[in-house]
């Protein structure tokens, strides 16, 4: 279902335009990130799409109707909504606040329940975890059970405001990524708000870069709001990285990647003039081995130095520079799906590879 | 004759056995109705004012107001407002529904005021019409606060249908009346006893109610488990 703000202005009572003359087409089945600093009018414009807020003027379509001819509850239970800290019914089980827009609309309890417990499947949350309230999860269980709420009418739009915001970095970044799994499998039309640039060019089809007092700045792929920021607002909010960051959309294809000298661990290393890289039985990397050590007897991870970020193969090249650069050898460690050590590559090698791409000319 | 022997012969006579049941009965009545009808009409005095700057001023100065008035001077102007014999009950069930209702305005606004905004604003989101997101979410979710002041509502209800007993309305009270006329300290003592067995089992009912009403409100983590971890 495609979402299109026509003209749309919002002034508040109070005389705050929050959103002024929006004209944004958003596709069905795409993740669509509305991005910019506090009080420039996200929030007000995701709330405008499931009538939360009307528009002062102009026209919110969705699927090519004005959501004016819907009524409001009706459409909310179509419409799935997250927001930060999930918005859990402190007085309902787990089970029961996934179970809820089915029970609005009429579903059976029993039905709506089996629905709720498939739900909490979907987001990777044990089924155990049904009967708990709210209080007794964790944050970022929250946040999945959130998820599990929206999605449970089966709604084919889903709004998510700032739903990852108040997680710890480790979790947040868990939690992209099963948005991305779960999208993959769901196409769902996605709106999502952020204020971090990097939350939304992870996630985001398109992102649209808002500035304070509600107008569009710039709407794009993140890849072409990245490099070719349309003025000093985009660059300046995108951040002083953006090159850096620019590198998350070119592939890794042309990095050379080297054999790497590696000792096993639990077995007996000797003395070598340069820095080994130390893997476990299944060949996955634990850490470094540094130039001239002695060890006694058999290798154990107490002689290692810890290593730097991995790069997965086929994955962008931000990452084999990162690896590089983070790793203690200089050589950034590069590994398969299963985790087993590929080979290596240096800095030098990746950064050739970047100069030498054809996409990467005046991107940063 | 010792004082014991007074109780003794007091509630060894059947009639008055029975005519303490009796009082008994009435006081309960006399005193829960009203705590039931003004639990209602302060959920409704919620709902009115729930968000509403204005009009949770006003209530709050119409339940003061009406909260000072002196009982028995409430229990003597009814009958000559809504035309009612001195000595109806419904006098008395009045006034304390009056009274009930002022004592809970400020808790249930307090309680609903400090149901969180976002859950609030997701509820709407999933698609509740007001009323139902009123009964099925903020409500239950104001019940901690609620409670607290229902279990001050009923001691007050108890101990002010006693007052009752003055104009002749019946109840407990009428032990101390009978008693005091006749300077007889049985009935005195009984009353006072059943006024307080009373008052301490309708508090143990309401806790019970509450927690029955409220499983999820002990899951949260305590304090002392979390600094504990
Ligand atoms: N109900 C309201 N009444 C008056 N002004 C409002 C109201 N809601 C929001 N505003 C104002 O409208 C502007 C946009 O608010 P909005 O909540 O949409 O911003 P936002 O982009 O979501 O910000 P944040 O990133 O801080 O969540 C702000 O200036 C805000 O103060
Ligand atoms: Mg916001």
């Amino acid at each position: 279902m495609g979402i299109e703000f026509r003209g749309v202005t919002k002034t508040y009572p109070n005389g705050t335009v929050a959103v002024d003359d929006l004209d944004l087409s958003i596709e069905d089945g795409t993740i669509t990130v509305l991005v910019g600093p506090s009080g420039c009018g996200k929030t007000t414009s995701l709330r405008m799409i499931n009538r939360m807020v009307e528009p002062t003027s102009g026209a919110v379509l969705l699927d090519g109707r004005d959501v004016r001819e819907a009524d409001p509850a009706v459409l909310r239970r179509g419409i799935g909504y997250v927001i930060q800290h999930a918005g859990l019914f402190p007085h309902r089980t787990v089970l029961n606040n996934v179970a809820t827009v089915p029970l609005l609309s009429g579903w059976g309890r029993r039905r709506a329940r089996e629905r709720a417990a498939e739900l909490l499947e979907i987001v990777g949350l044990p089924g155990e975890l049904g009967d708990r309230y709210p209080a007794q999860l964790s944050g970022g269980q929250q946040q999945r059970v959130g998820v599990a709420r929206a999605l449970a009418a089966d709604a084919p739009v889903l709004l998510m405001d700032e739903p990852f915001s108040a997680v710890d970095p480790v979790v947040r970044q868990g939690l992209q990524d099963e948005l991305l799994r779960l999208q993959e499998r769901l196409g769902k039309t996605i709106v999502f708000v952020t204020h971090d640039i990097d939350e939304a060019v992870r996630l985001g089809d398109r992102v649209a870069v808002l500035r304070v007092g509600g107008s569009l700045a710039q709407y794009g792929t993140p890849a072409d709001v990245l490099r070719h920021p349309v003025d000093d607002f985009v660059a300046g909010f995108v951040g002083r990285d953006r090159g850096y960051r620019g590198l998350s959309f070119l592939s890794a294809e042309g990095v050379r990647i080297e054999d790497v000298p590696t000792v096993r661990l639990g077995g007996e290393p000797g003395v070598a003039p340069g820095w080994r890289l130390a893997v476990n039985d299944a060949g996955q990397p634990r850490g470094w081995l540094p130039p001239e050590s002695i060890v006694d007897g058999v290798l154990t991870e107490d002689d290692l130095v810890a290593g730097g970020s991995l790069y997965r193969q086929g994955t962008a090249i931000r990452g084999a520079l990162d690896a590089a650069l983070s790793s203690p050898a200089g050589l950034g460690v590069v590994v398969d799906d299963d985790g087993r050590v590929v080979g290596a590559v240096t800095a030098h090698q990746v950064l050739d590879a970047i100069e030498s791409h054809p996409e990467s000319v005046g991107s940063a | 004759m010792t004082f014991l022997d007074e109780l003794g012969r007091f509630l060894g006579s059947e009639n008055v056995r029975e005519q303490l049941g009796r009082n008994l009965l009435e006081h309960c009545y006399l005193a829960l109705l009203p705590l039931v009808l003004g639990v209602v009409l302060a959920i409704g005095a919620g709902w009115l004012g729930r968000g509403r700057r204005r009009m949770r001023g006003a209530l709050f100065v119409v339940g003061n107001v009406l909260y000072t008035i002196p009982s028995l001077a409430l229990f003597l102007v009814i009958p000559g407002i809504i035309g009612t014999k001195i000595t109806s009950s419904v006098n008395v069930v009045l006034a304390l529904t009056i009274y009930t209702t002022a004592l809970l305005v400020r808790p249930v606004l307090d309680a609903l005021d400090n149901v969180p905004a976002h859950v609030v604003a997701s509820a709407t989101a999933l698609g509740y019409r007001p009323a139902r997101r009123f009964l099925a979410v903020e409500l239950p979710l104001a019940v901690p606060v609620l409670a607290a002041g229902v279990r001050v509502a009923s001691v007050s209800n108890i101990s002010l249908v006693s007052v009752g007993a003055l104009i002749g309305t019946g109840g407990l009270g009428v032990l101390f009346t009978d008693g005091f006329q006749r300077t007889y300290f049985a009935p005195i003592v009984v009353g006072i006893v059943l006024t307080v067995l009373l008052a301490l089992v309708v508090d143990v009912l309401l806790v019970a109610l509450r927690r029955v009403l409220t499983p999820w409100d002990r899951t949260a983590p305590t304090r002392a488990e979390v600094t504990a971890a």
